[in-house]
């Protein structure tokens, strides 16, 4: 249970003058949710970009599963068990739902170079596809395009899609953004059935859901975690109060 | 209760249930059609529209593969012609050095072309959008330009071919009948073969990387493996189709390589509509007989092909396929809706009012059931006319605003720079 899934060891980056990492130290234990919050700006989809492998840090290991990963490409990584989603929202706009998971099923079952059987055939890619699409509460749509979905059930789709990519860590940035009231109040349900089954690395904006969800918190602030700990812990501590609570709590 | 979820999607059932897709029966209709050509060619007393079917289907399987490049992997080749040129070269070579068997002849065809593509698409892939346009023409204009300094197989003039292709020593492709049916042999196979790895897993990976690549690198897929294999497939049955043009004329020049013909190509497939693989087989047939009928009207008849475009362009974006989907939609197919229209004709017949619906067509209602599809295009064309002519009102009210005094200053001072 205590053994990290992700470490990130004294990771740097910069884009110019702007430092969105300084020596960032982190680490996601297995089963563990685990949230990074922080104010706009403070770096948080750049890590996320940095461990998913879609940006390489300046300076830094990072390790999943023992196993250092900082040089390896995107594809690469996400064969290893690493899945994400987006803040904004990525899907193949022209596919229906079912195909669009049905491709991550396809990624994790075998190769892709079969030029022959229509892949739209194959019941076990369609049947682990349905799970995770259950497990978002999105069958009913599952034959719908995907470019055709409402703006929450394509944060769900997302969701899914990392699911069915058999992920070791989810890697989930912003599952929320953009979402209403209600649809948010849906999405934190759906996530808290989640928990425990999967190690998840959780950005995100939405207190309520980071309180609601998270075993633990990261505070991230300019490129530094300024606190790290349980979630009331975090929430009680002054400097966090300070830095970016401050006027919301 | 828990709903049942299927796990087949309906299309695909609905697909397995009725025999054919809708693809599959236009496809099969230009089959017949060609099939049916030489049959009438002697009846309207011209073996020149067997040479006419012959240039359609090869051409049509040199679109077929830059469809693929096109439609399926948003890869926009301008130098697909090369391969015409590759494989038609290869095959003339072997041939002049007395190897003009199909045993020889057709493989040699497909490895240089295959080579060809592996080679030079192993840079393109790697690049997109505009640039692959440029490095793929690049890689078109370097072999144009070789071909034209092979001076020991007649460099500029071309070479002309000791004979066709020859099987087992016999000269069986000097009958243009036979000729005609194998070359529509050949374009059937590539449509199934096309059709399959289009729903294939390949052809799903392929389409979802044009589709979104970031999406794609997030699910683990590589793109540059996938693109490549799908730039050798596409090259590599082009190369056929060149082996094919070169036995047609019994002559290749590095014409056939030209960037002209390249556009060409991209013109028949979007001509024929990209996304289908019917389409861009009407769009090679759409394209050579326009063609020729321009080409009969006048010498300069490419001024007259150019206009012609920008009209199909205009009014008929998404090209032939576009339109028949747009057809479909609206009238909900042409069964359904002759069957509809036959039976209103019934009702009228049963209450008195003789005639069809719109009774000028001099009184025959078969006739307006005919021109249904003539009538539709021409409506479609007259409401985009409509559309064209709003535009240029806009553009006749906003343009004063490109008189205005901050306008011209800016205009001046760039000017004097």
């Amino acid at each position: 249970m205590t053994t990290p899934v992700l470490r990130l060891l004294d990771v740097s980056k910069s884009f110019g003058a702007l430092r969105v990492a300084e020596r960032l130290a982190l680490e996601v234990l297995a089963g563990e949710t685990h949230a990074i919050i922080g104010p706009n700006g403070a770096g948080k989809t750049s890590l996320i970009n940095q461990i998913s492998g879609a940006l390489a840090p300046d300076a830094g290991r990072i390790l999943f599963e023992d196993r250092d990963v900082t040089h390896l490409s995107m594809p690469a990584r996400e064969n290893l068990g690493l899945a994400r989603s987006f803040q904004i929202t990525q899907v193949l706009q022209r596919f229906s739902a079912l195909e669009n998971v049905a491709l991550a099923a396809q990624a994790q079952a075998g190769s892709s170079f079969r030029f022959w059987r229509p892949a739209a055939a194959e019941v076990p890619l369609n049947r682990a596809a349905m799970q995770s699409l259950a497990m978002v509460e999105l069958a009913p749509r599952a034959h719908t395009p995907a470019g055709a979905l409402s703006h929450g059930e394509k944060r769900r789709l997302e969701i899914a899609i990392a699911l069915a990519q058999a992920p070791k860590l989810l890697l989930l940035d912003e599952p929320m953004a953009g979402a209403g009231v209600e649809e948010t109040r849906g999405l934190i349900g759906m996530l808290k059935g989640l928990k425990g089954r999967f190690s998840i690395l959780l950005v995100e904006h939405d207190m309520q859901a980071v309180f609601a969800l998270a075993d633990r918190v990261s505070v991230l602030v300019d490129g530094r975690i300024i606190a790290a700990g349980e979630p009331q812990a975090v929430r009680a501590n002054a400097a966090v109060r300070a830095a970016y609570l401050g006027e919301a709590a | 209760m828990r709903r049942a979820i299927r796990l087949i999607p309906d299309r695909v059932r609905d697909a397995a249930r009725r025999p054919l897709s809708f693809d599959a029966r236009m496809a099969l209709a230009y089959f017949a059609l060609i099939a049916l050509l030489p049959l009438l060619a002697p009846s309207l007393g011209s073996g020149y529209l067997i040479v006419i079917g012959e240039r359609a289907v090869i051409f049509a399987i040199a679109a077929l593969s830059l469809e693929l490049l096109i439609g399926a992997g948003g890869l926009v080749s301008f130098g697909h012609a090369a391969f015409l040129g590759v494989g038609a070269y290869a095959a003339g070579i072997a041939a002049s050095h007395g190897l003009g068997t199909l045993s020889v002849a057709l493989p040699a065809a497909l490895a240089a072309s295959a080579a060809f593509a592996l080679a030079t698409g192993a840079i393109a892939v790697r690049t997109h959008g505009v640039y692959f346009i440029m490095i793929t023409l690049a890689f078109a204009q370097m072999a144009f330009f070789i071909a034209t300094s092979l001076a020991p197989y007649g460099g500029d003039d071309g070479l002309s071919w000791p004979t066709r292709t020859t099987l087992f020593g016999r000269h069986v492709l000097k009958n243009e009948t036979i000729f005609y049916y194998v070359s529509l042999a050949l374009l059937i196979a590539a449509y199934v073969c096309l059709g399959r790895l289009m729903a294939s897993r390949f052809g799903r990976v392929l389409r979802g990387l044009k589709d979104n690549e970031t999406r794609m690198q997030a699910l683990g897929f590589t793109p540059y493996p996938y693109r490549l294999s799908a730039y050798v497939i596409a090259g590599t049955l082009c190369g056929a189709a060149g082996f094919l043009l070169g036995n047609q004329a019994e002559f290749v020049s590095p014409a056939y390589m030209h960037w002209q013909r390249s556009g060409e190509l991209i013109i028949m497939v979007l001509l024929g509509g990209t996304g289908t693989l019917y389409g861009p087989m009407f769009g090679a047939l759409t394209f050579l007989l326009l063609e020729e009928v321009l080409s009969r009207l006048t010498e300069h008849w490419k001024v007259l092909l150019g206009p012609a475009l920008v009209l199909l362009a205009l009014f008929a974006s998404g090209g032939i396929a576009g339109a028949v989907a747009a057809w479909r939609h609206e009238q909900g197919g042409l069964a359904r809706m002759l069957r509809a229209r036959s039976r209103f004709a019934r009702r009228r017949l049963a209450t008195g009012m003789v005639g069809p619906a719109r009774g000028r067509w001099l009184g025959y209602p078969w006739l307006a059931h005919a021109a249904m599809p003539l009538r539709w295009v021409v409506g479609r064309a007259r409401s985009r006319g409509q559309a064209a002519k709003g535009t240029l009102a806009r553009l006749r009210r906003d343009l004063p605003a490109l008189r205005q005094p901050e306008l011209r200053n800016m205009l001046a001072r760039w000017w004097r720079q």
